[in-house]
């Protein structure tokens, strides 16, 4: 269990999605579909929708907090977006969505080495808290 | 941390809008580890820059539950041109230009000052040194923290609205004396003077000094005293582009900066050689030579002072028929070349200039392919991955006589080409 620094609180569980290279939710990302698009990160492709999605950083982008409400929106968003480096970005896009939307995305962040352990976890659940946990789905 | 003002607009006296702001300043302000928030005198939002229907919600929102603005609000530019509607092909994609449309309606309509432009600080007035304010366009940060001696963090999207909503902003990064000192050095003695006072060399050395700083604050001694407002503008968007650069200083030439000292103790020290800026050159060149297709100018929007080199480069001269050549502005600094004549001379030279919008990403010039030259590292940084075009970058003289011949034409009395 770990437990982490909530910046936009929600309850959240799904498979876990580690991301080796940040990622910018602008330009390298589609609302649309949750799939992401840069052709030079290493996840292309993969879609974010519903999952918990490790990464050691947001690439920053001005446009960040629209892209993201934007899933939140439309359903594309990952169920929780667990950092190592706080981002001002991500957590303001969850509480406008949260608002306008009533929908939530959790924005966490813990430390480096609890992102490391939580990369070996195939599912992973959070709580209003920021309490972490590992289970396997059944 | 926070006055009882402050505590009563979060608790939702002011309504719900007010409080949504408010909300937003403060979880920004617990993320960003400040003691408090502190006033602004100024806002240029990048809000209006649509990016999907949540923009539109956003605004509608505080519009419905009674926001309003704190301080003076100028807009970014926009997806779409609210002034040119030919620039506005509403059938290639009818969702996404009206949304685009709405959204800047909506900010108007909120009451900011609609001056869609990315380049703000070449209207006049706006902040001045010292202030403090708050500013989501990444050049217009670094030129604001820069040339000017303003204070701003980069604000992102929502943010830059609450933070002209509530008229606060944490007390953190660069609205901090200490957020403000340089961490490393670039020397440009070593290269000759007249080098350093052409043009293009504020755009080379921006995209160098951002590759190297990422979002470290750098300080560069060598620049002549002689530096432009324009230089400026094109190191600042250069090196916020190449890299994440919200300030940056130049001895002798920034306002904070009267010497090495006053910003900088000792540390990461790096010369700006040739070779550096022939490498940033090769990088912001991905195409050959050859037949140009098009010329895109102002990005940032162009100035006026700009404007009078473009006249003069031009000397009466109609650039290649078909030829497409773009120089984007503002309706401020259009407006006064209109009424210098220069307008008219520049459309029947078969140049367009739109306002309003940016051109690496109005639906219009989406449409552009092939071969384009320009003399603006930014747009020669982002033009190969929005509009899938490849860039020949060159000096403004570079870049009017290649319009005028058809095909990229390089300057061989160019210290580059030596």
């Amino acid at each position: 269990m770990i437990r982490a620094k909530v910046l936009s609180a929600a309850q959240a569980e799904g498979p876990v999605l580690a991301l080796d290279e940040p990622l910018s939710f602008w330009g390298a990302f589609e609302p649309r579909t949750g799939v992401i698009l840069d052709v030079h990160h290493p996840q292309r492709g993969a879609c974010v929708a519903g999952t918990i999605l490790l990464m050691h950083e947001s690439r920053g982008s001005g446009s960040a907090p629209g892209a993201i409400a934007e899933a939140i929106r439309l359903g594309t968003a990952p169920a929780a977006i667990i950092l190592a480096v706080p981002d001002v970005n991500l957590a303001i896009g969850a509480e406008v969505a949260a608002t306008l939307y009533g929908r939530r995305c959790a924005v966490l962040v813990v430390s480096a080495s609890e992102l490391a352990e939580l990369r070996r976890s195939s599912h992973v659940r959070v709580t209003l808290e920021g309490v972490v946990t590992a289970y396997s789905a059944a | 941390m926070l006055d009882s003002g402050e505590r009563a607009i979060l608790a939702g006296d002011s309504g719900k809008a007010m409080q949504l702001a408010m909300g937003l300043v403060v979880k920004a302000a617990g993320i960003m580890a400040a003691p408090h928030l502190i006033p602004i005198g100024f806002a240029h939002i990048d809000a209006c820059f649509y990016t999907g229907q949540a923009h539109v919600d956003f605004v509608r929102f505080l519009l419905a539950n009674g926001a309003r603005l704190s301080v003076p609000t100028w807009t970014n530019n926009g997806v779409v041109s609210l002034a040119d509607p030919s620039l506005r092909p509403q059938a290639d994609d009818p969702e996404f230009v009206s949304g685009a449309r709405l959204v800047m309606e909506l900010y108007a309509q909120l009451g900011c000052k609609p001056t869609w432009t990315c380049a703000p600080y070449q209207l006049a007035g706006g902040p001045k040194f010292g202030d403090h304010i708050a500013v989501g366009e990444s050049n217009a940060v670094a030129y604001y923290n820069s040339a000017l001696g303003a204070r701003s963090n980069k604000y992102g999207d929502y943010l830059d609205v609450a933070c002209a909503l509530t008229g606060k902003v944490p007390f953190a990064g660069l609205h901090t004396d200490a957020g403000r000192r340089a961490q490393l050095h670039f020397a440009c003695e070593g290269l000759p003077d007249a080098w350093r006072g052409e043009g293009i060399f504020a755009h080379l050395l921006g995209h160098h000094i951002g590759r190297i700083s990422g979002q470290r604050i750098p300080v560069i001694t060598g620049l002549p005293a002689s530096t432009t407002k324009d230089a400026m503008k094109a190191i600042s968007s250069a090196a916020a582009a190449s890299g994440g650069v919200e300030l940056w200083h130049g001895v002798g030439v920034t306002p904070e900066a009267p010497d090495l000292a006053a910003v900088f103790q000792a540390g990461e020290r790096h010369e700006v050689t040739k070779d550096c800026l022939m490498r940033a050159h090769a990088e912001l060149s991905t195409a050959r030579d050859g037949p140009l297709d098009a010329v895109a100018l102002g990005t940032p929007h162009f100035s006026f002072t700009e404007f009078a080199d473009l006249v003069a480069l031009l000397g009466g001269r109609r650039v290649k028929a078909g030829m497409k050549v773009f120089v984007s502005t503002s309706r401020g600094v259009r407006d006064i070349i209109r009424a210098k004549g220069w307008l008219k001379e520049l459309e029947t030279a078969g140049i367009e200039i739109p306002v309003d919008v940016c051109t690496y990403y109005s639906p219009k010039v989406r449409g552009l392919k092939g071969r384009v030259m320009t003399n603006a590292a930014k747009w020669a940084y982002y033009a190969p991955g929005m509009l899938g075009v490849e860039v020949a970058f060159g000096s403004l003289r570079e870049c009017v006589e290649s319009a005028v011949r058809g095909e990229v034409w390089r300057d061989p009395a160019l210290w580059l080409r030596q």
